[in-house]
């Protein structure tokens, strides 16, 4: 004969327990929900911070050593530093797929940082430049997007600007040797950061903030580039 | 003693009959002195690139420079090399070789897998069309950049002759640019052909011999331009 008592105490018992397994499905429930939700706002696109724009990318193919113009419709910041970081993160991408006809690996994350500052004029001698004619065309092209050149002298935030393309380490390292093949990199790095920002006029380079020789013993990365010298001719006349 | 005599007169008969006609051949005018530069890319600790066959870069530059200067010197050219051996040099010290030989052309020789057939580079400094007289160090090539275009022209007409693709393009390089002489940069790379199939790889002997007989022929050429008034 069992006492009431333990007949009491058992259907409490069970009813605990079922009421504990009520709740604990519940919960198992209102966690699974909330991990499908969250994996609903996981991004799986490239988040629309920008609207999409033209970008015009300067690509360097090594079978005939020229650059050819790709358009690509790109999400760009407003920020001009990161609009240029943004269009030679795509750039170096292109170099970095495995069909590319210019192959440097590092991709979009090799470009640390690009610094925008205000040009300063180089002496004539100090210049490197690849033609005369083309700094003409290029110069009287950006006439429409650019203000007067009195009004350019007085303020700087209409002046030209030097970028400081700020490298990774590890892309200047794995970079392949040549002369041909390093000056491609440099000279495509140059016209696409005119072609998409055309008060670019100077770059300079530096490898993990630091001021490197060359890329793997040619191009020289001391010197500041004329950004409208990378341009080919043909692709700018208008 | 006799029979002596009558042939000691008529050898001394037959010099004096033949020194005009000696004399006349002899060129009146002393020619000048022609000298070309050949810089060896890299070398020590300073690699270059490493080719297909493992070989580096340095390696094959001084091997296309012995032979192309045992080329040169057999058509009475003479060479300076900026080295010799597997040592390093620095881009100062080559430009610095190259002002002190005072020579006619100046070629860089440097190799690389990527692209195809030879790649001739000149110094993307501007012309300076009024030389200083103490040019700036690391602009001097702008004093030769016109002749270093003609130069190229020469070396680029007898490579396409030689049956080899080029491509002529205009570069930063620090030796390249301190150099005060008509100097082109010389990438070789592997022969392809419009498929993009290697036909000749960089340690192809035939492809090797080929670039350096073209090299050298076009010096020639260079060397007869520059004795033409």
């Amino acid at each position: 004969m069992i006492p009431r008592y333990q007949k009491i105490l058992f259907g409490l018992l069970l009813a605990a327990s079922v009421a504990m397994g009520a709740t604990l499905w519940h919960l198992r429930q209102r966690a699974h929900e909330r991990l499908i939700a969250g994996q609903d706002s996981a991004p799986t696109s490239a988040p629309d911070v920008a609207p999409a724009e033209q970008a015009t990318l300067l690509v360097a193919n090594d079978s005939n050593g020229a650059m050819l113009t790709q358009f690509l419709s790109l999400p760009l910041p407003a920020d001009p530093g990161a609009r240029a970081r943004a269009v030679l993160g795509k750039l170096l991408d292109l170099y970095a797929a495995p069909d590319a006809a210019h192959p440097v690996p590092g991709g979009a994350s090799s470009v640390t940082q690009v610094f925008l500052l205000p040009a300063t004029e180089l002496g004539a001698a100090a210049k490197p430049k690849l033609a005369d004619s083309k700094t003409v065309v290029i110069l009287s092209g950006e006439s429409s997007a650019t203000p007067p050149a009195a009004l350019s002298q007085q303020t700087p935030q209409f002046g030209p600007q030097m970028a400081v393309v700020n490298l990774s380490g590890t892309f200047a390292a794995s970079h392949p040797s040549g002369i041909e093949t390093e000056m491609l990199t440099v000279l495509s790095i140059c016209g696409t950061l005119h072609a998409n920002l055309p008060r670019v006029t100077q770059v300079r380079f530096l490898v993990d903030g630091a001021q490197r020789a060359t890329f793997a013993g040619h191009a020289d990365l001391t010197r500041t580039y004329l950004a409208a010298d990378a341009i080919p001719a043909e692709e700018i006349r208008p | 003693m006799r029979s002596t005599k009558w042939t000691l007169a008529a050898l001394l008969a037959c010099g004096m009959a033949a020194s005009p006609v000696t004399a006349q051949q002899a060129p009146s005018v002393p020619q000048a002195r022609f000298v070309v530069v050949l810089d060896a890319a890299h070398g020590g600790d300073e690699t270059g690139g490493r080719l297909a066959n493992g070989q580096f870069e340095k390696t094959f530059t001084l091997a296309l420079t012995t032979r192309l200067r045992s080329l040169l010197a057999a058509r009475g050219i003479q060479v300076v090399t900026t080295r010799e051996s597997d040592a390093a040099v620095e881009p100062e010290k080559r430009a610095e070789i190259a002002n002190h030989a005072a020579a006619q052309a100046c070629l860089s020789l440097h190799a690389s897998e990527s692209g195809s057939g030879v790649h001739l580079f000149v110094s993307s400094l501007p012309p300076v069309q009024q030389p200083a007289r103490f040019p700036a160090w690391k602009t001097a090539q702008g004093v030769s950049v016109a002749r270093s275009l003609k130069l190229a022209g020469v070396v680029n007409s007898a490579l396409l002759q030689a049956g080899m693709s080029t491509t002529l393009a205009r570069t930063t390089l620090p030796a390249i640019d301190s150099m005060t002489c008509p100097a082109v940069a010389v990438e070789i790379a592997p022969e392809r052909s419009a498929l993009h199939e290697t036909t000749a790889e960089l340690d192809n002997k035939d492809y090797q011999a080929r670039v350096a007989t073209a090299l050298a022929a076009a010096l020639v050429e260079w060397r007869t331009e520059a004795r033409q008034p």
